[in-house]
């Protein structure tokens, strides 16, 4: 009697401890790289950091736009946008977050050292009208501007100058400081440990003002390079959510009973990119001239990459080649002019012989292998693809720790990029990838510094344009001019693939955002 | 007869091509190596394909199973890998580079750690005892920490060029863990040798001492380090392969039995075994026979086990 008693409490206890504290074990190919939100552009650096920091404007499970910190916003006047702060919102060491912290953090997103400057580039001064009412000021009219803030997160300026952090982390350069390994925000988790390319714990903070859908208390985030180890850890239970699923192995996990695979569509657009900017490459034969400044030579490398087998091969099916540098989903993708130049190696030949390359040439390439979904091995059937046109690449791939910081220093001739416009917008893509660079941010990821003046104009209005139909033919008229330039050389879409535990439930976003307060484990 | 015939007549008549007749082990490891050795020095002229090429790298024959599967194509026998690079001839081109590694890095080891092991023991005092603590400090770390030191020293010394230098980098990498025990082997048999009277004699009739280390002691303590070489080729193979596993070894684009078998791990969990599979058969193989040759070579050259 007394045993049955004692068991039956010890099953409460144990059930009560169960419902307490629900811990969820992600998973990735890599890890964020710091966690300063404005360090690194990059979507899975972003969307960690979005657990502890939040950006005035939010967006909803849809993608839509929905209140952040910020309540309401209207625009004054066409260059000035106005920000009702939200009250009663405290940063996780207790300060209270007013129009002072905005004004802190939207400056030290703009300012040196940041990745975010592209976002920036045509804010020309942030103003704090009382505690709770911040005005922005932009250059030219910037209809769109509450879409570009979705990603810029507020950190306590406070917390800043304690800790001698009131500039980003720059990873050009290799600094470090305190907001790389702390942090401080007002999400609906906090930092609890954090040890670089191994762990970083998450847990939830008691004192956030929103609602969290999920259930979720305590995250333990893992970066497992190695996709077959990534995929063990998943089938042995070690962890119970993983991304990017392996392709090869997607059909292995959903045969599994006690697992599902969610996958679908993602915005994110591969391409790669060519130096056009240097007068000699840094990484090639040709001495005296850059083979990229000729377009007879960016055609012929745009023909001679086959990028149906890519797919059916490298891809094995999960990925939609392009023409364009954005894809279906974003505002300004017009699917009739998603038309690529035909995949045809003797014109791609004859080309390389128009240009003088009749014999092809040496060029570096430089290629991640822990960032998009098989990364590695589509620089691998690129370089395969060109030996046939006698270009003979020279492949360098790496983990993106040591790759973001070299082509973001513009220390290669040709590299692989994907980009998924983070405002869903087109003139995104123009303004980050496209755009000529300046130091305003302007072209920020353009690392191979194409350059248009006319697409740069076109840009600028695009910005300004409130009127949909003139702003859509001014977007296809620009990606119509960058085609016909040949400026990047456009590869596919990837597809997401995420593999979980079946008792997870959860929201996946186009943009491989995974908010972790949207997490419910049953 | 000249002197190389009558030095070959005399290996044939000697105990160890005797003792190698009769161990039927020897024999069959012997072949084993030999095939391999044979099939990476001729690469280009065995190999069915140049993995090398990539012009001739066909993608959409990515990932076919061995010839004898459902689906396999007699010109792919072991398979293809995910680029469509057969396996056959990416196995041969690999286990070239391997034992040019291994077999490089054992030279440079073995030179440095004889010259070391021969002043050490012919000198003696305070020569011989730095030597051999700088010998203790290198045994107390692990081999593959030393090698993934020096690797990383090189990655950050030539960011750009690291793929060109990998050989090289490698070579110095298993190096620097090697020479230790052949300097502690060498020491040995030269503390032996030195007070013999042959050596005795030269000292007195006015030979100096580099010469007597070279022309005198030299040749007498070299038995126990061939089969040194012999065992560490194998195990220099290994941590070539172990290294190259954790990916920084031999770049993807020359690949070396390690980052074939790293390559090939990726898809252990998704059925195409034979990327992984072979390439680690052909390493046991290599390192097997090679280890059993050395094992048989100690017994042969040991007087006290004839």
């Amino acid at each position: 009697m007394k045993l049955r008693s004692w068991l039956l409490a010890l099953v409460c206890i144990s059930a009560c401890g169960w419902a307490q504290a629900v811990t969820l074990r992600v998973a990735n190919q890599g890890d964020a790289q710091s966690m300063d939100p404005h360090s690194l552009n990059e979507s899975l650096q972003l969307t960690f950091t979005s657990n502890i920091y939040e950006p005035l404007v939010a967006r909803d499970k849809k993608l839509g736009l929905s209140p952040g910190l910020a309540t309401k916003w209207t625009q004054t006047k066409p260059t000035v946008w106005r920000f009702e702060l939200r009250h009663g919102v405290n940063f996780q060491d207790g300060t209270p977050f007013t129009a002072d912290d905005v004004v802190f953090s939207i400056n030290r997103a703009a300012g040196p050292g940041s990745d975010m400057q592209s976002y920036t580039s045509s804010f020309k001064e942030v103003r704090k009208i009382d505690a709770y009412t911040v005005e922005i000021e932009t250059t030219t009219p910037f209809p769109i501007l509450p879409d570009s803030l979705t990603n810029l997160y507020m950190m306590s300026k406070k917390w800043c100058e304690d800790n001698k952090a009131t500039t980003p982390v720059d990873r050009r350069k290799g600094i470090e400081n305190a907001a790389s390994f702390r942090a401080n925000g007002t999400g609906p988790y906090r930092l609890k440990e954090r040890q670089p390319s191994s762990r970083t714990v998450l847990v939830r903070n008691g004192t956030y003002w929103g609602k969290v859908d999920g259930n979720v208390d305590e995250v333990i985030f893992t970066p497992i390079g190695n996709a077959a180890t990534r995929v063990a850890a998943l089938l042995s239970g070690e962890v119970d959510l993983m991304e990017p699923v392996p392709l090869q192995d997607v059909e292995r996990i959903k045969a599994s009973p006690a697992l599902k695979v969610m996958q679908g569509p993602e915005l994110r657009t591969i391409f790669l990119g060519m130096d056009q900017k240097r007068d000699e490459l840094l990484f090639s034969n040709i001495k005296g001239k850059n083979p990229f400044k000729d377009k007879r030579v960016r055609q012929a490398f745009y023909q001679a990459i086959d990028i149906e087998t890519i797919k059916t091969r490298v891809m094995r099916g999960a990925s939609l080649p392009t023409a364009l540098m954005v894809g279906p989903g974003v505002r300004g993708f017009s699917p009739e002019q998603n038309k690529r130049l035909p995949y045809d190696v003797e014109a791609a030949k004859k080309l390389m012989a128009e240009a003088g390359y009749a014999s092809g040439f040496e060029v570096g390439m430089n290629c991640p292998n822990d960032r998009y979904v098989n990364d590695a091995d589509i620089c691998q059937a690129v370089a395969a693809n060109l030996a046939r046109i006698g270009v003979k690449v020279n492949l360098q791939t790496e983990t993106k720790v040591s790759y973001f910081p070299k082509i973001l220093r513009r220390d290669t001739s040709f590299y692989l990029l994907g980009w998924t416009p983070s405002t869903y917008d087109a003139h995104n893509a123009l303004s980050s990838l496209i755009a000529t660079p300046n130091d305003k941010g302007q072209g920020q990821f353009n690392l191979g510094s194409y350059s248009n003046p006319k697409v740069d104009e076109l840009t600028v209005k695009i910005q300004g344009e409130t009127d949909q139909a003139k702003r859509n033919a001014m977007i296809k008229e620009a990606f119509d001019l960058h085609s016909e330039d040949i400026g990047h050389l456009p590869l596919h879409q990837q597809a997401l693939a995420w593999a979980m535990k079946k008792n997870i439930d959860l929201t996946q976003l186009p943009d491989n955002y995974m908010p972790y307060r949207w997490v419910t484990v049953k | 007869m000249s002197a190389a015939q009558g030095g070959v007549t005399r290996f044939l008549d000697g105990d160890v091509w005797y003792s190698f007749k009769q161990s039927p082990l020897a024999i069959a490891s012997a072949v084993v190596a030999l095939v391999c050795v044979f099939c990476a020095a001729f690469a280009g002229l065995v190999a069915p394909h140049n993995p090398a090429d990539l012009a001739t790298l066909e993608l959409a024959d990515a990932l076919m199973p061995p010839a004898w599967l459902p689906g396999g194509r007699a010109q792919y026998l072991l398979g293809t890998d995910a680029q469509g690079r057969d396996i056959l001839s990416a196995l041969m081109y690999g286990t070239r580079i391997s034992l040019m590694v291994g077999v490089a890095s054992v030279l440079v080891s073995m030179f440095v750690g004889v010259s070391l092991g021969l002043v050490a023991g012919f000198i003696g005092g305070r020569t011989d005892a730095f030597i051999m603590r700088v010998c203790d400090v290198m045994l107390s770390f692990p081999a593959i920490l030393v090698a993934l030191l020096v690797d990383g020293v090189g990655r950050a010394l030539f960011p750009q060029t690291h793929d060109a230098l990998a050989f090289a980098v490698l070579i110095v990498a298993i190096s620097l863990t090697g020479w230790v025990q052949y300097a502690r082997t060498v020491r040995g048999s030269t503390l032996v040798e030195r007070n013999k009277e042959y050596v005795q004699a030269a000292r007195v009739i006015g030979v100096t001492p580099l010469r007597i280390m070279r022309r005198h002691v030299l040749p007498n303590v070299l038995g126990p380090v061939t089969v040194l070489a012999t065992i560490q080729v194998a195990s220099a193979i290994i941590i070539e392969a172990t290294l190259s596993f954790l990916g920084v070894g031999m770049p993807v684009t020359s690949p070396s039995l390690g980052t074939l078998i790293r390559v090939g791990n990726d898809f252990l969990m998704s059925g195409e075994w034979w990327i992984t599979i072979f390439p680690c058969v052909v390493l046991v193989m290599v390192a097997l026979s090679v280890n059993l040759l050395g094992d048989w070579l100690r017994d042969a050259l040991n007087p006290r086990l004839r």
